[in-house]
């Protein structure tokens, strides 16, 4: 079978919409294109219908019932809702909330400014394996404390935390879960009464649905979750998210929740083979490369690898046909190598050199092998041109080396 | 981001990467840059003592594809200078030469810097009793 590219090996950033959710949402733009929220006629009943089938459908996956499921823009929307409207409906209760030190920036960038608000927040390191210490978040809570949030997991280097303890630990002291769920939802079996969730975050564009549309799982028993809307205007969403719904949008992140219902026992297990694959085929014939993260709790579609001595948007440019991303500097906005390597104690210098790849549904084992064959031959090219990867060669300890003194003239 | 077509064609087709015998006397090492900063430059030149033209130049370079295309056309622009033409080189001339964005500036910079580096090295061996300004290396 003939290789199409570029090669798209980016999932974790997004993903193309499955051609039989795109039929699905179709008719709800030019045929039933009327507004969820009419009442009176038709249009607003069809268009309400498909709304509900959706929720269904979305609930199903995570085990909740529909009335729990609040449309949002998507899960950055949703973390914000999430993080201010509890932290505002329960600001009488206390002012604490725990995270941790790798959450997405939706989630830290909130809590930035919910300090700035007054509120107090605890963000908990990783160790090397990128997951939390269930002691140091025992520790860590107060009388004060009303909301913990910790991400399911984490979209550069796919590992997952303990959520099942974390959520015992929180519904023990009576204190709100909250998880961005964006990653593992569709990828892995997420169960808000298992894993104890009061609140998840999810988007429909890492699951094959559409961009600008996400939700909010919100819990209805035990307890039952209150939050202040952070979007007034109509009282939508049970008033907690007010504004017209994006009703395709809407009618395509149900009918991609039905398919990983549907599928994702299998296609986990197919991309977690080539994903090891892709691994193995690696490791093999490159020296000096080191995994991002724990290996036992990740995601099955997920590896983060550190080529030393070769810089990341080096590899990038050399393998100019695949799509997948880096967590060195050059290749972020700010030119600031990724944060989430760096709280796992990955040094600057290995940062630089990371590569992430994120498999997804539509990748073949014939695109893996012909990936894995270019990194190899890239890399090896560009250590070729790297003068760390001489000097490592001929025994020189990099890390004991005055680079500044070098510099000098 | 898209790269200039002459930073493509210097990534794809770097001119003169390898080594110089560190060494030899009339040879020149200039290093510059860090690891932690994802930017690393080794440019190596060997001049001769009289009429202090450059003859050979060499780089290898840890970095993205602005810093190869960099240090790579600082040793086609240096080999046939003198040390004098050859200091007066500066990072705007690399930088419209390779159509470098603001993001990437810092990267001719960095190749300036190397070509200074190694000059400077190269003249501090020419000193008597003066020890060589290359990095301190412990092994």
């Amino acid at each position: 079978m003939a290789i199409k590219l570029p090669i798209y090996m980016d999932y974790h950033a997004t993903t193309p919409v499955d051609p039989r959710v795109v039929e699905t949402m179709l008719p709800y733009f030019h045929e039933k294109f009327g507004n969820a929220a009419s009442r009176n006629h038709s249009f607003g009943w069809t268009a309400e219908e498909a709304v509900e089938n959706a929720r269904a459908q979305i609930a199903r996956l995570i085990n909740a019932t529909p009335k729990e499921i609040i449309f949002t823009s998507g899960a950055t929307e949703s973390n914000n809702l999430a993080l201010k409207g509890a932290a505002e409906m329960y600001r009488e209760k206390g002012n604490h909330i725990i995270t941790q030190v790798i959450e997405h920036k939706a989630v830290l960038d909130t809590c930035k400014r919910l300090e700035k608000y007054g509120y107090e927040v605890t963000y908990l390191p990783v160790g090397k394996d990128g997951r939390i210490d269930l002691d140091d978040l025992k520790r860590a809570i107060t009388p004060k404390t009303i909301l913990i949030s910790i991400m399911y997991a984490n979209n550069e280097i796919g590992v997952i935390q303990p959520i099942q303890e974390i959520g015992k630990i929180a519904k023990d002291k009576g204190i709100l879960f909250h998880t961005d769920g964006v990653q593992a939802l569709g990828k892995i079996p997420v169960d808000v009464q298992r894993d104890n969730i009061d609140m998840i975050s999810l988007t429909a564009h890492k699951l094959y649905g559409p961009k600008g549309c996400g939700a909010l799982y919100v819990r209805r028993r035990n307890p039952r979750v209150q939050l202040s809307a952070q979007i007034d205007g109509g009282g939508h969403e049970r008033g907690m998210r007010s504004g017209t719904l994006n009703v395709p949008g809407i009618v395509g992140f149900g009918k991609a929740a039905e398919i990983c219902q549907n599928e994702m026992a299998e296609e986990s297990s197919r991309l977690r083979g080539l994903r090891d694959r892709l691994k193995d085929g690696l490791f093999a014939k490159l020296d000096e490369v080191f995994i991002n993260g724990s290996m036992t709790h990740r995601l099955p579609h997920n590896i983060n690898i550190s080529f030393a001595f070769v810089e990341g948007e080096s590899l990038l440019m050399g393998i100019n046909d695949i799509a997948v991303s880096s967590g060195s500097a050059c290749t972020s906005a700010t030119l600031e190598p990724s944060y989430v390597l760096k709280a796992l104690g990955v040094g600057e210098d290995l940062a630089h050199t990371s590569i992430r790849f994120g498999l997804g549904r539509f990748n073949t084992q014939e695109e893996v092998d012909y990936v894995t064959n270019r990194v190899i031959e890239v890399v090896q090219r560009l250590r070729e041109l790297s003068p760390l990867y001489e000097m490592a060669k001929e025994g020189i300890d990099l890390s004991k080396m005055n680079w500044k003194a070098s510099a000098q003239h | 981001m898209a790269y200039s077509d002459k930073v493509v064609d210097h990534y794809e087709h770097p001119r003169n990467v390898g080594s110089l015998p560190k060494d030899d006397p009339n040879v020149g090492t200039g290093l510059v840059g860090a690891p932690e900063c994802g930017d690393v430059m080794r440019l190596q030149m060997k001049i001769n003592p009289e009429t202090q033209i450059i003859e050979e130049a060499k780089f290898k370079t840890f970095g993205c594809g602005s810093a190869i295309a960099s240090s790579s056309l600082a040793t086609e622009w240096v080999k046939g200078k003198t040390v004098e033409e050859a200091l007066s080189i500066s990072n705007t001339d690399i930088v419209r030469e390779l159509s470098l964005p603001p993001v990437k500036i810092h990267c001719s910079v960095l190749a300036e810097d190397a070509i200074k580096a190694a000059i400077h090295d190269w003249k501090s061996k020419k000193e008597v009793d003066k020890p060589a300004a290359t990095a301190t290396v412990s092994h």
